[in-house]
């Protein structure tokens, strides 16, 4: 076996290859500043990351508000549920994110999956007990109406009772969006990957960090406009009330 | 509606004008480096480019795999984008945790390849004490390579260098405190030092407690810290316990002193392949491996590790200049 | 005791009580004094940033809702506190700030200050304004009013507020070990050294140090909910999620 000082070298690194090191420890981005110049460049290193945050903000999003509002039009059909519903609820919203990644990957695995029904779960309080405040709070008077016009209890439902909550439903669903995209900050301990997890691979880089959490700041900001966007073509009533 | 758009809003408006400001900012700052135009290595490009495995594209696809720490996902980089120039399938799978994680990936066939450090191999997974680990490089390489073997593994050649411990000191502290060239240097002055280093080293036989027993030595006191080189020039630590090719070396600004005694154990890297891998891999991948990883003295780590650690480049980046300065990879 | 039957759970439960050898083989983890003593440090950064946001923003939401104007700030303070992640504003605090229990700690009394700021206002402002102009009519001075009349009622929606800010902080307490501070995080973020079992342990460890928490201020609050008045069941603010639909009505079952 060839003595492992005097191996063959067959090719050559230049010198040139060497950059100047002096004093790069002062300057950016070797010192850990904010470095504007150094995020202008490096900006393609977040994008992947973006997207990847994007997801996991959308999906959990879409999937949570299906589930809640199927458990509150449950819980709003067979009163005896409510309590049951939204002690559950309430009971997941507890649980520690960065708890809940670990413990769950070790039951489904690391990766996109396991993040998304963590972020499903943070959804739900958010969005029942806004579905449920905003059908309890249709006047009874416009049901008795309706009911006296000889609708069906369905039909009560879709034409009156919700597009009444629908206002209440929607500022549910804008405060998930933006706390979805915060909690997926730490989705990275799932192995999901996320902006939470640039943060996390060098947090003493001041311009790392603020890159990325600006980022996720205006992914929040965004995606509330886009609920409030929805809302305001699902309930072109009520352009003319403001509350 | 209106007034709870306008807090969304009005924060909305004043992150984009920041960012505008930040793209529009331009470069304030010198590149720390220049990199390498093509064909500055020595020897003509041609007889050092990679050429074509023949019958690459049909082997399956190799995963390769690295541990959680800068220098590993650079070398993980290199020798996938190697393989790649070759004209095989590769996967990457970097970033797998700890060495027990990744051996435990690497015996599953979770990932078919990763570089491990020889007396990382033989303190943690062949359960060598760490005074028991041959101090003689090579030895250590052989006795990786036996225990690599009993789990149908096949530890490849050596990296030229190795990433070991030592005890560094800015080169102020070096001037106060004598000039010291080695660990034994710093006998009469030990208890007056401070030390520091990751927060385990403190309890660590293979750290701290076995320095100051090998050497005699009791340092005056130990602070932990995650950044040393920080504490080093902040002064708020003498010494440091660092890796000899950490990129924060690379400025010059340190003195590493040599272990006389030899009390740390050698840890040169081998690419570590699973035998079935091998095969589809055949000699003439073989020797690309042994081929890419031959300039990778400590000074080309240093700067590789620099490149990612101070000047916040991509792994991917670092490797792909260091392959195009080596003349293995065309120059893009 | 062996768990193992349990798996990686089993493993986890096991570092809680009994000490090991690390992953790298020469330093011990785990064990109840370990995990106690993290714990420890975690609930005193948790009630510390929680005690100090509720003195800074319980009086400045009280008098905003005592003069019922800038609703507008109340509410946008929440607004603004939920599109800013907590990872994001931990780590640019200690990234700015440096490293340390109170460097932390001011990270986390921000994160901790809005949903404090919004129930004490909203809780204030829920108060029926009949009872108010009663006590006035009584003689009262707007203070005690504050002190006397709309503190105690609000009491629930503000202790509401507390809570969620406290079990948010506890969770966000567990990056602190990027501060050095020795929270229930450090097993989390450190597992090449307290391996995947010791990341796990303390996973479950915080889970049952946040639900304790919130238990106990669930309990407090229907402890200082006078039996006058419903609250349902979560104990959230209802007052708050009634400015956000088109009625605006009192807390009702």
């Amino acid at each position: 076996m060839a003595d492992l000082t005097h191996l063959p070298v067959l090719a050559q690194i230049g010198d040139d290859f060497f950059g100047n090191r002096e004093g790069a420890a002062e300057r950016c981005p070797g010192n850990n500043g904010l470095c504007p110049g150094w995020i202008a460049d490096n900006f393609d290193q977040y994008l992947s990351p973006l997207w990847e945050h994007v997801l996991l903000s959308l999906v959990p999003l879409v999937i949570g508000f299906v589930l809640a509002t199927t458990l509150a039009l449950l819980a709003h059909r067979y009163r005896f549920l409510g309590p049951l519903f939204l002690a559950f609820v309430s009971a997941l919203f507890t649980i520690p994110s960065i708890a809940f990644y670990l413990i769950l990957l070790n039951v489904t695995g690391r990766g996109f999956t396991t993040a998304v029904i963590v972020l499903t779960a943070y959804t739900q309080v958010l969005i029942y007990r806004n579905v449920t405040t905003g059908l309890q709070e249709v006047p009874s008077e416009m049901v008795d109406v309706a009911q006296g016009m000889g609708l069906s209890r369905r039909q009560i439902l879709f034409g009156v009772e919700l597009p009444m909550a629908l206002p209440t439903i929607f500022a549910g669903l804008r405060i998930a969006a933006s706390s979805t995209v915060g909690i997926a900050g730490f989705a990275f301990f799932a192995g999901a990957g996320g902006l939470g997890a640039e943060i996390f691979a060098d947090p003493t880089f001041r311009g790392n960090v603020v890159a990325a959490s600006v980022l996720m700041i205006v992914l929040a900001a965004i995606l509330e406009l886009v609920v409030l966007a929805v809302q305001r073509a699902f309930t072109p009533w009520e352009r003319a009330v403001s509350s | 509606m209106k007034r709870r758009t306008h807090p969304i809003l009005a924060l909305l408006a004043v992150l984009c004008l920041g960012l505008a400001f930040t793209a529009c900012g331009g470069d304030e700052e010198e590149p720390a480096s220049t990199p390498s135009g093509s064909g500055s290595g020595g020897g003509e490009s041609s007889g050092n480019e990679i050429q074509p495995v023949a019958g690459a594209e049909t082997k399956p696809v190799i995963t390769v795999g690295s541990k959680n720490f800068t220098e590993q996902f650079i070398l993980g980089e290199i020798y996938s984008q190697a393989l790649e120039a070759a004209g095989f399938k590769v996967k990457k799978q970097l970033n797998l945790g700890s060495e027990l994680i990744a051996y435990k990936a690497l015996q599953g066939g979770r990932v078919d390849a990763y570089p491990e450090y020889t007396g990382t191999a033989l303190t943690s997974f062949f359960d060598v004490k760490t005074a028991d680990v041959p101090r003689d490089a090579q030895q250590a390489y052989e006795d990786a390579k036996a225990g690599f073997a009993e789990n149908d593994i096949t530890a490849l050649a050596p990296t030229p260098f190795e990433n070991t411990y030592r005890l560094g000191l800015t080169k102020e502290k070096a001037a106060e405190i004598g000039n010291p060239k080695v660990i034994s240097d710093l006998a009469s002055s030990a208890a007056d030092l401070s030390v520091t280093g990751f927060p385990e080293c403190k309890q660590r036989q293979d750290c701290l407690l076995g320095v100051q027993d090998s050497y005699g030595l009791k340092f005056g006191k130990f602070v932990s810290s995650e950044q040393k080189y920080q504490v080093l020039d902040s002064g708020d630590a003498d010494v440091a316990f660092i890796f000899t090719t950490d990129g924060d070396l690379a400025s010059g600004k340190y003195v590493v002193l040599d272990d006389d005694k030899a009390f740390f154990p050698p840890y040169n890297v081998t690419f570590n392949v699973r035998n079935e891998t091998l095969e589809a891999l055949g000699p003439d991948g073989q020797k690309i491996v042994e081929m890419v990883q031959e300039p990778l003295t400590e000074k080309v780590m240093q700067e590789l590790n620099a490149r990612v650690d101070v000047d916040k480049e991509e792994p991917e980046e670092a490797a792909a200049a260091y392959l195009e300065s080596a003349g293995f990879v065309p120059a893009s | 005791m062996t768990f193992a039957v349990l798996g990686p759970f089993g493993d986890a439960i096991d570092f809680i009580f009994e000490r090991r050898v690390s992953q790298a083989g020469t330093v011990e983890v785990g064990g109840l004094q370990e995990m106690g003593e993290l714990t420890l440090t975690h609930l005193e950064l948790s009630l510390a940033a929680t005690l100090i946001a509720t003195l800074i923003a319980m009086p400045l939401g009280a008098w905003l809702g005592h003069i019922g104007r800038y609703q507008f700030l109340a509410i946008s303070t929440s607004n603004i506190g939920r599109a800013v992640p907590a990872l994001g504003l931990v780590v640019f605090f200690i990234a700015f700030l440096g490293v340390g229990f109170l460097n932390v700690c001011v990270a986390l009394v921000l994160l901790a200050i809005p949903p404090i700021i919004t129930n004490t206002y909203v809780g204030m402002r829920g108060v029926d304004p009949e009872t108010v102009d009663a006590a006035k009519g009584n003689g009262l001075t707007g203070f005690q009013v504050v002190r006397q009349v709309e503190l105690p009622l609000a009491l629930p929606t503000i202790m509401g507020g507390i809570r969620i800010s406290l079990v948010s902080v506890i969770a966000t307490a567990t990056i602190a070990p990027l501060a050095d501070v020795d929270t229930l995080g450090r097993p989390i973020i450190s597992p090449n050294v307290y391996g995947t079992a010791g990341q796990l342990a303390a996973s479950i460890v915080v889970a049952i140090v946040t639900f304790a928490a919130d238990g106990l201020f669930a309990a407090l609050q229907r402890a200082v909910t006078p039996s006058g008045i419903k609250i349902n069941a979560g104990g959230r603010p209802r007052g708050r999620l009634s400015f956000l639909s088109t009625k605006r009505s009192m807390p009702s079952t």
